[in-house]
């Protein structure tokens, strides 16, 4: 046998490699990614940070001792050489106190919770609206398509931030002083005991959902005409099993991708919104409503509002970077692309 | 193409009629009325005040004479400009004491003197000011961004590129303005911490009179942290786009016929890369022209996005309704726009449907 023979031989121990499922092999993929491996270890440090945030933090978020107001710590004036001369120094608080005296660490902390509620609960709620307008649009077809579909690029024609901030200024004023027993005034204590938060949701539920919708409705458009769906059909399944069973398992993969990365936006989005106003009540600690008041104040004390704005900057990288980690390993052809 | 261009035009003043609706609805909807103060108006004044803006009307009469009054060219006798309830944004002179006037989007409650159309003239210019830089900032720095990343893909430059991409995207504008502001307002004090650089009246209803450094030592902040999101969003996209058209068949014909590679680049592939781009900037330009309220705020620049916010809680009906179709008709433009670009860059694209 000659040296070239015996180089085109195949050999089975070579090419043999262990098999690997497609989540397993995503797996792989992600961890070998190490942007996304930091974005993922920050992530979970935060959900640490957050639920147990009254262990974490030296203070409550909402006690104020007026008399600190505004101080800081010796070492910031290292950092902002500008405050030296007016500066109330007090190493009692880690990164200063705010203009009522409510320590800026002890917020900060827990304004993780704030970030992260809206980071989970922002995509679950777009995603199940937007899922189910997009699959009944996509699966029906026809008539019920159009119209569904026209309603959504009506819908896209609205400012989306101003109408989110007029959706906001009315849930805020309807329930100002609902009557006790309404159903209203329960709404309104639910609001009241999330800190403000629910409407948030709402916000972004009524606004976020209309970009799933139209990626659902692609992606069922695709699925729905193969071999296996036709199959279930003709052994006489119902819409809603073809439609849970078998077309929601092929589709959910680019689903959960872009709600992945579409978190950044809602994050940003809560922080506007308390940025503005019209966010979580106070003394809910916001990121939003802390770089609010800090931004104020700018000029006097920097460190109000920098610190809350860098956190809020580091969990929004953590979770693009994740994010695009976990695009590139469930589909590395789209590598760079959004 | 006309045909396309008519059915766009008709699907618009639809999408408009809808926004103006829905957003009336919610608005009256909201609690409480654009004269309620914290001491209280006498009934009696209050319901001349009512009556003067005919808000006692039903409903639906004030959305058609809201309607009326905006969608419906008037020709009068009365001279443009004479009373806060008749000041039309279009104004055309037809005869001797005859004037052609559209669009009277009707007097702010909050501001006894001034129409929602002062706010057009002398607000939203500098809005769209502000906006244009930062979209100039959003393509100026994402497109060669971009290219460099495709062009030396998976390369030390490509890594950058893209982190500082990421970078882009994770900082959002109340997060970057307070920064550059202390930076570079406080510290170092090289630019003005707060303030707009331009003044009304305006060239063409939006361009300064003044282009001058002193414009431009006041813009550059805002612009920047506004637009520095926008362009890793470019950038990335031009990247992935410039990416898949080098694979294509024709860029390996240019290739092969012996182009010199700055041809084939910057004649073949670059400009059918620019489709997906093209498609973004329009959401992008009326998201940045609509989307300035916080930068506004931060940078303390009289633009339109601050009186909106006040305009919510003030309940002024008018400047509401007028800002929110304002934005709404930009947005609409602006993606008729992109779609007739579309044309002109891949001539396989018909405008038919």
């Amino acid at each position: 046998m000659s040296e070239q023979a015996a180089a085109l031989r195949v050999r089975p121990e070579v090419l043999a490699r262990p098999s690997r499922g497609f989540w397993e092999d995503a797996f792989l993929r992600l961890i070998r990614n190490r942007a996304a491996v930091i974005g993922g270890i920050i992530v979970i440090t935060l959900i640490f940070v957050a639920i147990f945030a009254p262990y974490i933090a030296p203070y409550t978020y909402y006690e104020q001792v007026l008399v600190d107001n505004n101080k800081v710590p010796a070492w910031m004036l290292w950092l902002f050489p500008s405050m030296k001369g007016y500066a109330r120094i007090s190493d009692r608080y880690l990164l200063g106190a705010d203009y009522v005296g409510r320590d800026i660490l002890s917020r900060i902390i827990y304004g993780t919770r704030i970030s992260l509620t809206v980071a989970f609960i922002g995509p679950i709620i777009s995603l199940i609206i937007g899922t189910i307008y997009g699959s009944i649009s996509g699966y029906f077809g026809g008539r019920v398509d159009n119209i569904m579909m026209r309603a959504v690029d009506v819908l896209y024609a609205f400012p989306g931030l101003l109408f989110i901030i007029l959706l906001m200024a009315f849930f805020r004023s309807t329930l100002a002083r609902p009557a006790p027993g309404t159903f209203v005034y329960m709404v309104s204590q639910l609001d009241a005991k999330l800190g403000g938060m629910l409407f948030i949701f709402i916000g972004i539920g009524l606004t976020a959902w209309e970009t799933m919708a139209r990626l659902t409705r692609g992606q069922v458009l695709s699925v729905k005409e193969k071999e296996f769906i036709e199959a279930a059909r003709a052994i006489g399944a119902g819409h809603l099993r073809i439609m849970f069973r078998h077309i929601f398992p092929n589709i959910i993969g680019p689903l959960v991708v872009a709600e992945t990365l579409a978190i950044p936006s809602y994050i940003a989005l809560e922080a506007f919104l308390s940025f503005i106003g019209l966010g979580v009540n106070p003394p809910t600690p916001s990121w939003g409503l802390m770089i609010s008041e800090g931004a104020g104040v700018i000029r006097t004390y920097p460190n109000q509002a920098i610190f809350p704005a860098l956190a809020l900057a580091i969990t929004m990288f953590a979770f693009n970077f994740l994010g695009d980690g976990l695009r590139d390993a469930l589909d590395p052809r789209l590598r760079g692309t959004r | 193409m006309t045909r396309y261009i008519v059915r766009r035009f008709l699907w618009m003043l639809l999408v408009l009629f809808v926004v103006s609706l829905i957003t009336f609805l919610l608005m009256h909807a909201v609690p409480g009325g654009p004269f309620d103060k914290e001491k209280a108006v006498p009934p009696e004044i209050l319901a001349n005040l009512n009556a003067k803006y005919h808000l006692d009307e039903p409903l639906p009469k004030q959305y058609l004479r809201y309607l009326w009054d905006v969608f419906i060219p008037h020709i009068s006798r009365i001279p443009p400009g004479t009373s806060l309830t008749d000041d039309h944004l279009i104004n055309i002179k037809i005869g001797e004491k005859l004037w052609l006037k559209w669009m009277n989007f009707g007097p702010s409650y909050s501001s006894r003197s001034r129409t929602v159309n002062d706010y057009f003239r002398q607000q939203f210019p500098i809005s769209a000011q502000l906006g244009i830089m930062a979209l100039l900032v959003a393509v100026l720095i994402g497109i060669p961004l971009g290219i460099l990343a495709a062009l030396k893909q998976n390369t030390i430059w490509d890594y950058l590129g893209m982190s500082i991409a990421i970078f882009g995207v994770s900082v959002p504008v109340i997060v970057l303005g307070p920064i550059l502001i202390w930076i570079f307002g406080v510290t170092l004090k090289w630019l003005p911490p707060t303030g707009w650089g331009a003044k009304p009246p305006f060239i063409l209803g939006f361009i300064p009179s003044k282009l001058g450094p002193e414009f431009f030592k006041y813009a550059i902040m805002p612009s920047i942290a506004l637009g520095l999101g926008q362009s890793a969003l470019i950038a990335r996209l031009t990247r992935a786009s410039l990416l898949q058209v080098l694979r294509e068949d024709y860029i390996r014909t240019a290739r092969a016929k012996g182009l010199p590679e700055r041809a084939v680049i910057f004649v073949h592939a670059l400009k059918n890369s620019m489709i997906p781009v093209v498609t973004v900037l329009g959401p992008m330009f009326a998201a940045l022209v609509t989307g300035t309220f916080v930068t506004e705020t931060i940078f303390g620049i009289p633009g339109m996005g601050r009186y909106f916010v006040i305009s919510i809680t003030n309940r002024d009906y008018p400047l509401i309704m007028g800002t929110i179709l304002l934005y709404a008709v930009i947005l609409v433009l602006a993606n008729l726009m992109v779609d007739i670009t579309y044309a002109f860059l891949d001539p396989r694209i018909r405008l038919t449907d």
